[in-house]
Formats: C-alpha cells, structure tokens, sequence
C-alpha cells in the first residue's frame, strides 16, 4: 500500500486509513527521525502503539480513534488526540503529554514513570495505576470527567488530578476502590465520595497551600488545552487524599 | 507475647579452640553470639540461629559448630514439627508465613528418576577434550523453513533477531533489591565472561551495569520498576515476566527497608517505599493482551530484540504456552514448583504449581504437535542444581535453563531460607550496605564463571559420551532418557520409556 | 458427532482456552442491514484474534421460514450427512434444505461440508415436552451420538456462522454481505490449546441464544458441575458453551428477566449489596446464596443474543473492555470503539459500562444512554476546519 504522507518543512500530514499499526508507526519514526516536528494523522482508527518508540520529541496530532497503548513506553512526544482514546494510553510512558478531546478507556497512564495525561471526559477502570515518581520526575493524570472503579490503585506516586466537570450539584462519583493500595503520590479530588469508596490505605485532608499551587499549575494546563476558564474550576471544593503509610503492607507477614 | 517457638539450631562452641576474637559475633546478622564485656567472653544464644553456617566458616580456629536442636515432639506424621511451629508462628502475629528460597518439601524430584544414556560397542563415544564438543545455543524465534534465491543461491529468509548463548546455562532473573548490586555485578561479569545472559529481574538496571548490556535480559514485570527506554535499549533479550515458579499468581511486596537510595533510585520509587509488584500486569489479564504487550516492546524496540515470556509452571501450562507463542513470544520461560524467590507466601511456595520436569516434558510436546516448536525457544528454570539436571533438561527438550539458587549458591548461600528478612549474613539477599560488601564482585563473578565452566565441561563429556558432539542432537533427544521407578502415566508424560526397556 | 471434546479439545485441557474481539450491531426498530460493516468493525481488531477462528450471529436472518426450526450442521463425512438426515426425518418435518452457499475461492482452511434445513417440531414433539426442550434434545443427541456432524446453529429465524480464519475470511467465505439481519454479533478468536476446528469457533448457541466471548472463566470447573445437574451436558468444554447453558437456565427454564440473569453471572460485590435499600438487598443476596455455583469469576466479557434482545457484559470488575455506541435506533457493543467508529463515523454516543452491569438493547426499545450508570462521551471527530 502506498502511504499517503505530504511534509512541508516541519510538518506532515498523513493519511492513516487503512493503515495497519505497524505501517503507520514506520512512517512516523521515519518522518520524526527526518527532523519533521509536527505531525498530523487523519482516519486514525484503532492503530496501537502511536507515539511509542519515537524517541525524541515531536507533535502528534490524531484525528480518530486511536488503537489500545496510545503512546506505551513513550519518551518525549506530545500527543493530542481528537476523539477518543482506548485502553492502556501513556502505559508505561517516561516523558511526553497526551491530550485527549474525549473519554480514555482502562488503565490510563499504567505504571507512568513520567509526563503528563489530560482527559477532557471521562476515563474507565483502574486510572493511574501503579504510577510511580523519582524525584523531579512525577507523572500528572488530569481527568475532566469522572471515572471508574480502582482509581489510583496501588498508587506509588505522581498527582492524580480528577475534576467531575459533568457531575452535577452535589452528585457523587460512582468510583470505588480510589486508591487502594495506595502508597505514595497524591490524588485532588472534585465531587462527593463516600468512605466506602476510598481504599483503606487512603486519607483524606484538606488542601494547604503548597497543594493549591500545584492544582492551579494542572488545571490552569487542562483549561488551557480545553478552553475552560481555570479559575471556575479551581472555585470548587477539592479533597486530597494521601496514602496514609508508605508501607501498607508492613504488618501483614509473620516471619 | 512469650514465643512458644522452640530453636531450630545449637550452637557447639569448643572452648578449647575459641579465642575469643569475636569473628563469629561480627559474622552473625541474627544476634546469635554476643560478647559479654564483664567476662570477656563471646557467648551464643541459639534461638535466633538460622543454620547459615557464617559464623562456622568464617571462624579462624573452627571452634563452632551448627547443629539441628535435636528436640523431639511425640511422634506424629500428620502434626510434624514445621506444622505445629507455623501455627505457633501465625497465632503470634496473625499474618502470612513468609519465607525464601524455593519448595522444599517432599514432591517427586523427576531429575532424580531420569537417567541419561551413552554409546557402546554399537556406536563410539567421542572424547570432548581433544574432539568438537558445541554447546553453541541460539535463542529466538525461527521460522519454519528456509528460503534461498534459486540463482544466486542466497538466503531470502530474514531470521527474527537471535542470542547466541555460548553454554545453555543463564543467571536466573534476581532483582536489585532482592539481591544487592555486588551480586547484579558478579552475575553480569560472570555471564559476559561465560558467553551467556544474566537477568535483572523486576527492579530495574543499575546506571553501573549498562556496559554489561549485551550480556543482560530486562524484565519487564508487574511492577514495571525502572523500566523506560535506555533501560530496554541496553538489553539483549526483554523479558515479560507473568509469574515465577515459587509464587505462581502472586505480586510482590519488597519491603520498604530494603528500598534504599540506590534502590530508589534504580526502581524510581521514593526511599524506604514498600515496592509492590501487583498479582498480574495490568495491562494483560488475556492471552491476547500478552500480545499486546509483546508488541508494544517490539514496537519501543524496533523489533530488534526477542521477546521472552516467563510463566511459572501450572495445571494447563501446555495450553497456555502455546498461547504464548501464538501470541508473539520468541522465547518461552517455565519456572518449576523449586524456583525460588526473595519471599513468597510460604503456602504458595509450597503448594501451588507443577514440577519443572512435567511441564517441560508436556509444553515441548505440546508445541510439536502444534507444529509450531521452531517458533519459540524454550528456556526451564526452578532446581536445576547440577550439569546432570541440565543435560536431562535438554533431553526433555529445553533450549537451555535458568540457574538461580545454583548460582547463589556459588556465591556464599546455604539456603538458610532467610532472605526475606533483608538480614542475609552472607550479603547476598539484602540492600544493607555493611552487609552487602560481603560479595566481592570480583571474587563473586569468578565463583560463578568457575560454576559454569565446570558445568560446562561436564555436559561436553555428557554429550560425548553418548557419541554426538552438539548440543542440538541432544535437544529434544528423550531416547537418550530412561525412567526408573515411575509410574506409567509420569513415563507418559515426559515421554521416556522405562529403563531397560 | 461422537465425542466434540476430542475435537474441540485435542490434549484433554481443563478446558479450551481462547480470548478474542467482539462486535455487535442491532437495529432495534427491526430494520435488517446486511453483513459488510459486521465485517469491517471486527476486521479492524484483527490484532485481537489469531487465525483460529471467526464467527457470526445474525437475527432476522430468514423471514421466510421465520416459524421453522434453521438447523446449521457440518458434516466431517457423507455418512455423518446420511445418518443425521435419516435422524432428522424421524424427528421433524423438513420443509426445505440446501446446501450453505460459500465462496470457494475464499481462503480457509479444510472447511466441512455445511448444510442447513428449515424445519417444523410441532408434530413430532411427544406431549409433555415442550418444543424448545424437544429441539434441544434432538441437538444433543446429533451432536454427542452421531458420527461426523454436528448442529451449530438451531434458532428460529436466526442464523450462526463460524470457522477456523479470521472474522473477514469467515464472512467471505459465507458470503455474508448478501443477508440481512436486525441484530448481528461477531468474533474474532485467539485460542491458546485448540488447532482449531470449525464447530469450535464462537458464537456458540443453543436455539435463539447465542453467545460470543472474550476472556477466560476461572470459575469454569464449578459451573459446568452445577449446569449438568440440569441435564445440560458440556460437551465442548468452553467457557462459552458453560454462559450460553447459564442463560438458557436461568431465563429460559428459571424464568428470570435478562437483568436478573445478569445479577448471577456477575453478581455484585458481598459490600455492595450490603448497602442497598432493604427489598433489593434482599433479591440479591438470594441470588447469590441460590445460584454461587453460576457466578462467572475471571476476566469476560460476553455478548448475548436472542430473538429481539442484545446484550452485553462484563465481569464485576471489568477485566476485560467492552465500549456500547448508539445513534438512533442503532446500538454497537465492541471491544474497542474504534471498531464501531469505523462503521458509524457520526455515533452519537459512546461510552464505556461499568463492570458487571448489562447493556441491553431490545427490539421496539432504543438504549437510552442517560438512564445508564456509566461514563459516557460524546466527544466527535474534529476534522480540521471543522
């Protein structure tokens, strides 16, 4: 199959329709290693791993929907789909954004070591799984929406931001499971939660200052990308919850 | 709460040879012998002695011996001593029973039942030390025939990327943190010295180990701890850890006071975090999930690297390894019932799983019948404790193995069984940085390199003897094995005949 | 067929292992659509199935004999064919049959001989056996006493259509593009411990019901003990067979509404139920006392289909993916939205149901995603200068 790229300086356009996974992620290294910067992709639908294995940095834009693993394992690029996104986006993923105009399946930002999510809408189960954070390098998850069970579970850090922009007055989110197992980085939450729906591992306390800086930073990015006002979304209540002990499991073994 | 729990061990120290210079005290890392300043006198207190035989070897004057408290209960086969004193343990802390090293209990050792074959009078023999002898191992997937250009006669087919072993013996997968670093260091000098692969296990690459990289398997685990993309670069071989052999279907928790900065630092997690490996990888809970993995590291590689899948060996391992195939593995890993472990549940080591033997036998077979054995390598690991266990391995079909408890063992280990306790004495199994320096890596790596090269040899006058002179003749060759006392079905199963028959 | 698990399941596994892609497609006005987008959408999710089978469902599918039994059989021998309609003339009268119309030059793998018969039970079946019972035993007795054949499809107005090959080959081969239905289901299999036979490939069914799934029930061992004290006899040693024989339990013979059904399949958590208002709590914890043995425990997700209903499932805490899609009177359930994007660019909504509660769309009754608990989007394509 002939694959329709146009490149014009820096930038290229290609034409994925039809384009098996492989094909289209060929095309993209090569064109990311020519030095092109900015990449848009129309008929994006279904192909897995985009933006994986690029290796420097360069603007991706998706027009579609883009396959399961959206940008697994990626380092550096900057990812913006139109549409939605499926399982396992930012699995993995060291440095780089992904900005999705849409919903994210399972596992969004599985085990992510770095870089930052934004999710206009909603995303599904087991959100920032087993995120993890080193120093300086902390990864971000915002989600606009709600989302679903196992939240943050087995958390070992990063910030976990989730905003419930489609909850109404004094609606809950139906999540169960936040944080379970959570043992390091943090989660700002917006919307009601019952106890019952928090790990047991997870605390709840209010914002101090040095939180309320980093909420305005994620926020202010997440309006940015989808033209909300920041300072309406920072108007609302937000709880924080912590792990309550690095070491959650410390009591359970007999030796 | 007073312990009920009775010593395991005595503590024999021969006044006479005792000079009191207090080795045996700076040995121990489990407060056995202290010396007592009012009486200048180094004393033992036995309830703490694990048997790992530390303070024995390392005292100058052998003054000490370790010897099992010969304390009996009355005679029962059902309530034996192990059982009364795991149920005092748990009626102590109300928690999971944790232990180390692999299953030791009394399941059939199918190696022990297998015996090996050689050549008389019909065929000869080769001498391995004045003859060829190849232990020369590829590992990758290959495919099923070869193509040529009919003219030019030039090869058409392109070969999926292989590692070439030089002896069929690697270093079992042992993470940072589990181990220490002088270990991670002795393996890959031993591996790079050997011509084989080391494996670092779930935690990650120390930035010192990079050089070692075409010597190294990468795991990429539940956990996924140092796992980015000069990590995967570096490697050799990127292996998918599912499960191992002493915790089938179980997570990991590395404690916290093993995660120290180096540690910390190579997982990238914060310090003295409990480093948890979940129960399954979150992004493969189906077989075709698997391949979604397995192509997503292809894809971050440029599929320039096998892909190796590791499963611990359970009830429907033939089914599932062909699965793991079919779903891009270029390598396949068993890990027996034996394999070992850092901690585990004591009851999941020991009672969940197959042994290596069975499931080698079965998955072997199982790929033949598929038609698709070219299509993966199959490497076994879990007890493989001698160069006999290797070469039968090898007969039952298994490109080459993994050896981790041998390996440990080379390196000082006794299997006191202590390892999750972060205390191990002889500096192998902790982070602790006065305990750790206790492996010399120069040292370590030539006790191991020593370890293989005796193996090796050994398998070369193995093969000879039974008159083939590469590896690959006896790769699948179960003719060369006979069964002694087994049962029709186990002979069945790992399809070898009765000996004499 | 004499022993199915001897084909299905060569080396006597536990159990055949698989896992997959799944697409449906239902038009609840009733308005039939042929098979070409059927084909597309599960085609786009190649990657999750290996060669090793490929199936469909299509409902509506034969108007005309819309009150005749459509027995689907293969045949491995002539004898099997000859033995099996001496075997149906005594059990039902015949009002048509024919060979099943295929592409020859379509790339599968040494298919069977197919053919399929229109049939009616009402004079046949004894007294005090109802006519689904009757049809059912007279499956039972081909597919485990009679040699080389076996019945894969044996619905009213309703058809299944499955082999060893991916989805797009098997449509190719059935010439699938040329029937209509109102409701289609596909699948696209990767199974790990069978070569691969074609009886083997989902959907499975028996009568109306058809199921295709993904993932794998850790629980099988224990469901299928508790369904053969029902007489049902799992002879394929499937996952599948196990849910298809579950649902023909509870909602055929138990008389259970779907949702009800749903609630054993993937029953809700011990806590959950706990906190619901007092009637409720009560009803489920019934249920899950009674019908444990049937609780699907491991990662799945299953389309179900019978005459006039879709719906879709997963387990209690979504281990595996299912997206619903509607727009009109359409409603999409898929392992990934991109399949249903694929064939319906303008899907007014998407989103993706909690785990263990059931989507279920009926004929006269479009889904109405607010009523839903779920995540939802509408988020579109933005073409640019959109």
């Amino acid at each position: 199959m002939k694959i329709r790229v146009e490149t014009n300086d820096h930038t290229a356009r290609i034409d994925a329709t039809g384009l098996r996974y492989r094909e289209l992620n060929t095309v993209l290294k090569e064109i990311v290693s020519d030095g092109i910067r900015k990449v848009a992709v129309h008929g994006v639908c279904g192909q897995r791993y985009l933006g994986t294995g690029l290796g420097r940095p360069a603007e991706i834009e998706l027009f579609g929907t883009p396959g399961n693993d959206l940008g697994a394992f990626m380092d550096g690029p900057r990812i913006i789909v139109h549409g939605n996104a499926q399982d396992g986006c930012g699995n993995t993923m060291n440095s780089g954004e992904i900005i999705i105009h849409g919903h994210a399946g399972d596992i969004a930002g599985l085990s992510a070591r770095g870089g930052k999510i934004f999710i206009r809408e909603d995303v599904g189960y087991r959100a920032g799984i087993h995120m993890k954070e080193y120093q300086d390098k902390k990864p971000v998850v915002v989600v606009g929406g709600t989302a679903q069970d196992f939240l943050g579970e087995y958390m070992a850090g990063g910030i976990l931001i989730l905003l419930g922009l489609n909850l109404n007055d004094g609606e809950y989110h139906k999540a169960k499971f936040i944080g379970t197992g959570m043992h390091g980085g943090v989660i700002y939450l917006k919307g009601n939660v019952n106890e019952y729906q928090l790990g047991k591992e997870v605390g709840i306390a209010p914002l101090e200052d040095s939180d309320r800086q980093v909420l305005q930073k994620f926020t202010g990015e997440f309006a940015a990308h989808f033209g909300y006002e920041a300072e309406e979304l920072l108007r609302h209540e937000f709880i924080k919850l912590y792990p309550r002990w690095l070491r959650p499991y410390g009591k359970l073994y007999a030796y | 709460m007073k312990t009920y729990l009775p010593a395991k061990f005595m503590v024999e120290r021969d006044p006479e040879r005792c000079i009191q210079c207090q080795v045996c005290v700076n040995q121990c890392t489990f407060d056995v012998h202290r010396h007592d300043p009012d009486q200048e006198m180094v004393r033992s207190g036995e309830e703490n002695c694990v048997g790992c035989h530390r303070c024995a070897i390392f005292c100058p004057t052998r003054a000490l011996a370790i010897k099992r408290n010969p304390l009996d209960y009355r005679e029962n086969y059902n309530w034996r001593p192990e059982v009364i004193e795991d149920i005092i343990k748990q009626a102590e802390t109300g928690g999971v029973l944790l232990t180390g090293m692999g299953d030791d209990k009394s399941q059939r050792i199918y190696w022990d039942h297998l015996l090996l074959n050689a050549s008389q009078v019909t065929n000869p023999s080769i001498d391995p030390l004045r003859e060829p002898m190849e232990l020369v191992t590829y590992l990758g997937q290959k495919p099923e025939r070869v193509e040529v250009e009919r003219h030019s006669l030039s090869l058409k087919t392109k070969i999926a990327p292989q590692v070439k072993l030089e002896v069929p013996v690697m270093f079992s997968a042992m993470s940072y943190g589990a181990v220490s670093l002088n270990v991670h260091e002795s393996l890959a000098r031993a591996a790079a010295e050997a011509g084989t692969l080391w494996n670092t296990g779930e935690g990650g690459l120390h930035p010192s180990l990079y050089k070692y990289g075409g010597n190294t398997i990468v795991q990429v685990a539940s956990g996924r701890f140092g796992v980015h993309s000069e990590y995967l670069d570096a490697a050799r071989v990127i292996e998918i850890k599912i499960g191992q052999g002493a915790k089938p279907g179980i997570g990991g928790h590395l404690p916290g006071e093993k995660v120290s900065a180096e540690v910390s630092m190579t997982r990238m997690i914060p310090q003295w975090t409990d480093a948890l490996s979940p129960a399954p990888q979150h992004d493969i809970y189906s077989i075709e999930d698997l391949a979604q993995l397995v192509y997503a590291l292809k894809e971050a590689t440029d599929y320039a690297k096998p892909v190796s899948v590791k499963i611990a060996a359970v009830h429907n391992s033939a089914a599932i390894a062909s699965g793991m195939v079919r779903a891009g593995a270029d390598i396949i890993v068993l890990d027996g019932l034996r394999g070992a472990t850092g901690a585990a549940p004591k009851v999941i080591r020991d009672n969940v799983g197959i042994p290596i033997e069975l499931a080698l036998a079965s998955v072997d077979s199982r790929l033949m019948q598929e038609g698709m054995r070219n299509r993966a390598s199959i490497v076994v690991s879990g007890g493989i404790r001698n160069s006999g266990d290797l070469a039968k391995a090898i007969a039952l079909g298994a490109d080459a193995v993994y050896i981790g408890t041998a390996a440990l063992v080379a390196l000082g280990c006794t299997l006191c069984q202590q390892c999750h306790t972060g205390k191990c004495a002889w500096g192998i199994c902790t982070t602790d940085l006065a305990l750790t320096k206790r492996v010399n890596p120069d040292i370590g790596a030539r006790r191991l390199a020593n370890l293989l090269r005796g193996w090796s040899l050994e398998l070369k006058d193995i093969l000879g003897g039974m008159g083939v002179n590469a590896v690959e003749s006896l790769r699948g060759n179960r003719l060369h094995l006979r069964g002694v006392g087994l049962t029709d079905t186990e002979l069945e199963i790992l399809g070898v005949r009765m000996a004499g028959s | 067929m004499k022993d199915i698990g001897q084909v299905h399941n060569p080396y006597q596994d536990d159990k055949v292992i698989d896992a997959c892609s799944l697409f449906g497609a239902m038009n609840t006005s009733g308005r039939r659509f042929s098979g070409e987008d059927i084909t597309r959408a599960i085609a786009n999710m190649h990657d999750r199935s290996n060669g090793l089978g490929g199936g469909f469902a299509i409902y509506g599918l034969y108007p005309e004999y819309a009150d005749l039994y459509a027995f689907h059989i293969m045949y491995l021998s002539q004898e099997g064919k000859t033995q099996t309609e001496a075997f149906l003339k005594t059990k039902f009268s015949i009002a048509y049959d024919e060979q099943m119309p295929i592409r020859t030059a379509a790339r599968v793998a040494s298919p069977p001989l197919i053919w399929r018969y229109f049939m009616d039970a009402s004079h046949h079946k004894p007294e005090d056996r109802s006519e689904e019972d009757y049809a059912i035993d007279c499956v039972m007795e081909i597919n485990t006493r009679l040699e080389g054949a076996f019945v894969f499809s044996s619905g009213k107005n309703m058809g299944v259509f499955k082999g060893v090959g991916y989805p797009e080959e098997i449509a190719d081969y059935f010439c699938l593009e040329r029937y209509q239905g109102y409701l289609w289901t596909a699948h696209g299999r990767f199974p790990t411990n069978t070569p691969g036979w074609w009886g083997g490939a989902h959907p499975f069914g028996i009568l109306d019901w058809t199921v295709v799934h993904n993932g794998e029930i850790s629980s099988y061992g224990i469901n299928r003990r508790y369904l053969e004290q029902f007489g049902y006899q799992c002879t394929m040693q499937t996952d599948t067979e196990v849910i298809a024989y579950a649902i023909d339990l509870l909602v055929r013979k138990h008389g259970l509404p779907v949702e009800i059904a749903a609630r054993v399949l993937a029953a809700p958590l011990w806590d959950d139920i706990e906190r619901l208002p007092a009637g409720e709590q009560e009803l489920l914890r019934t249920l899950r006392q009674v019908y444990g043995s049937l609780l699907l425990n491991g990662p799945f997700t299953v389309i179900i289909a019978h005459q006039g209903e879709m719906i879709g499932l997963t387990d209690r805490i979504r281990l595996r993916p299912l997206t619903v899609g509607t727009k009109g009177d359409m409603l999409y359930l898929s392992s990934e939205e991109s399949a249903i994007r694929l064939v319906c660019p303008d899907v007014g909504k998407t989103w993706i149901p909690v785990g263990g509660e059931p989507v279920v769309g009926r004929l006269g009754a479009p889904l109405q995603p607010e009523s839903v608990a779920a995540s939802g989007s509408d988020a579109t394509l933005l073409e640019e200068g959109q």
